[in-house]
């Protein structure tokens, strides 16, 4: 691991992989869109507004990936203090407090015709929207200090603190039955949806981890940039 | 390692004790926001008796919320943190001791005050003794957790409207299930499973939260 705790190294890995990454986020996008919103069939109930789940889903399922790639970047950052893994921590949060957000508004959007309301106060809504809120605390928490160490590491304890909330909303369909439907791709006995419905939505799902990989690599190759400019800021100014 | 917890929840005690202020303070901003929703709601009885359980839950958590600050803040600024971070005893164990003395402080005259509250909020009498017993088992909790984000925001600008937005979302199970507990009293239902939900997350709490805040307080006097 810690062959890659050198920025040098790492742009060098991520200069290759980023143009396959982002060439297979179009392909499987493209393709994954496609066929989720022309090909694959409507719902026998719900109609042509299942088709929301195609977005709303493989966001959902980001917002909490993001967050437990934040986690683990924090816990290595602060056990093995391995410089990348703190800007890894700080570049995935505000993707996964963006993949949340959307999964949150597609939500609503899809509950309007649905449930006949915008918002329900049921325990799955409330514990991603408590993740919404994780994800604000640490983003200004990274930000509060002067010093950019001192908060990378006092948001790696609240990224790890917030970690149990993870499973709160991994369950809470389970444990509370309420409005939201309880877990139907990945549960014991196989996926309760069609397989006309469950390929496009996996690969909607591969094109949103695609996406999220370039989009992370981008992130921290920009901050490792910044952190250079800051470097060469002081030594200029200290001289 | 007991004698150095019983040294830290005493100076603690007695530093809050001497400044007495702060302390009643808190109580009073209990007292003034739960009493200003019967002014926001309306004065009607059957309204207030239906959400006076949540008004005071939630009345409770800003309280605490307000009083985190001089948990470590006074003690940072002063240097005393440093020394008893040098301490032959484990730093968690004096968290524990300064939580202990700042739920003493804090946490337990909300409780004493609480159903005086649920009065004026004209809560059915048989929800009294559940929301002593939910918020005994709950404001530990809550002292516990906003350790850790007071501990967190150590140094930071503008650490007091930071504070709430790291503390608050960690506080939700706390009042769901303190809340819940109320109610379900109030309506003759058991309640059981809420009090071993909120002894299993103050227990979770007592076991984690002093670690977490002890590391938070190891960078900041970095």
């Amino acid at each position: 691991m810690h062959r890659f705790a050198n920025p040098a190294r790492f742009l060098r890995i991520a200069n290759v992989i980023l143009p396959w990454s982002a060439g297979l986020t179009v392909v499987l996008l493209v393709v994954g869109l496609a066929w989720s919103l022309f090909v694959s069939p409507p719902d026998y109930q719900q109609g042509e507004s299942v088709r929301i789940m195609y977005v709303h889903v493989p966001s959902a399922w980001m917002g909490l990936f993001a967050y437990a790639v934040m986690a683990v970047a924090s816990a290595v950052a602060l056990i093995w203090k391995h410089p990348l893994a703190d800007l890894s921590a700080k570049a995935s949060a505000p993707v996964g407090a963006a993949f949340t957000f959307i999964c949150l508004v597609t939500g609503s959007l899809w509950g309007k015709p649905m449930w006949g309301t915008y918002w329900v106060w049921d325990a799955r809504l409330t514990s991603m929207l408590i993740l919404l809120f994780l994800y604000l605390g640490y983003m200004a928490l990274v930000n509060a200090f002067d010093d950019p160490g001192r908060g990378a590491k006092a948001a790696a304890i609240l990224a790890l603190v917030g970690v149990v909330n993870l499973p709160i909303i991994k369950f809470s369909v389970d444990w509370w039955n309420t409005l939201h439907q309880p877990a139907s791709v990945i549960k014991m006995g196989g996926p309760a949806i069609s397989a006309g419905m469950l390929i496009p939505l996996l690969i909607m799902g591969l094109a949103f981890k695609a996406f999220y990989v370039t989009i992370l690599l981008v992130r921290v190759r920009t901050e490792i940039a910044s952190a250079k400019v800051r470097a060469i800021r002081l030594t200029q100014v200290h001289g | 390692m007991m004698g150095s917890f019983l040294d830290i929840v005493r100076r603690d005690l007695r530093l809050a004790l001497r400044q007495g202020a702060d302390s009643l303070m808190v109580l009073a901003f209990f007292v003034v926001g739960v009493v200003l929703f019967p002014f926001g709601v309306g004065p009607e009885l059957a309204v207030l008796e239906r959400i006076s359980a949540g008004v005071l839950w939630v009345m409770a958590l800003l309280a605490a919320l307000l009083s985190l600050d001089r948990l470590f803040q006074n003690d940072y600024e002063d240097g005393s943190l440093d020394l008893l971070a040098l301490a032959p005893v484990p730093l968690p164990i004096i968290v524990l001791g300064k939580v202990a003395a700042h739920w003493l402080t804090t946490g337990l005259p909300l409780i004493a005050i609480a159903p005086l509250l649920a009065v004026l909020l004209n809560m059915n009498g048989d929800g009294f003794v559940m929301l002593v017993t939910a918020m005994a088992l709950g404001t530990p909790t809550l002292s516990l957790i906003g350790a850790v984000g007071a501990a967190l925001v150590l140094g930071a600008r503008r650490g007091g409207v930071l504070l709430s937005l790291l503390v608050l979302p960690l506080y939700v199970p706390a009042l769901v299930f303190g809340v819940s507990a109320v109610d379900a009293a109030v309506m003759g239902f058991e309640t059981r499973a809420q009090i071993m939900v909120l002894g299993a997350l103050l227990l979770a709490s007592a076991a984690l939260c002093p670690w977490a805040a002890s590391a938070a307080l190891r960078q900041a006097i970095e």
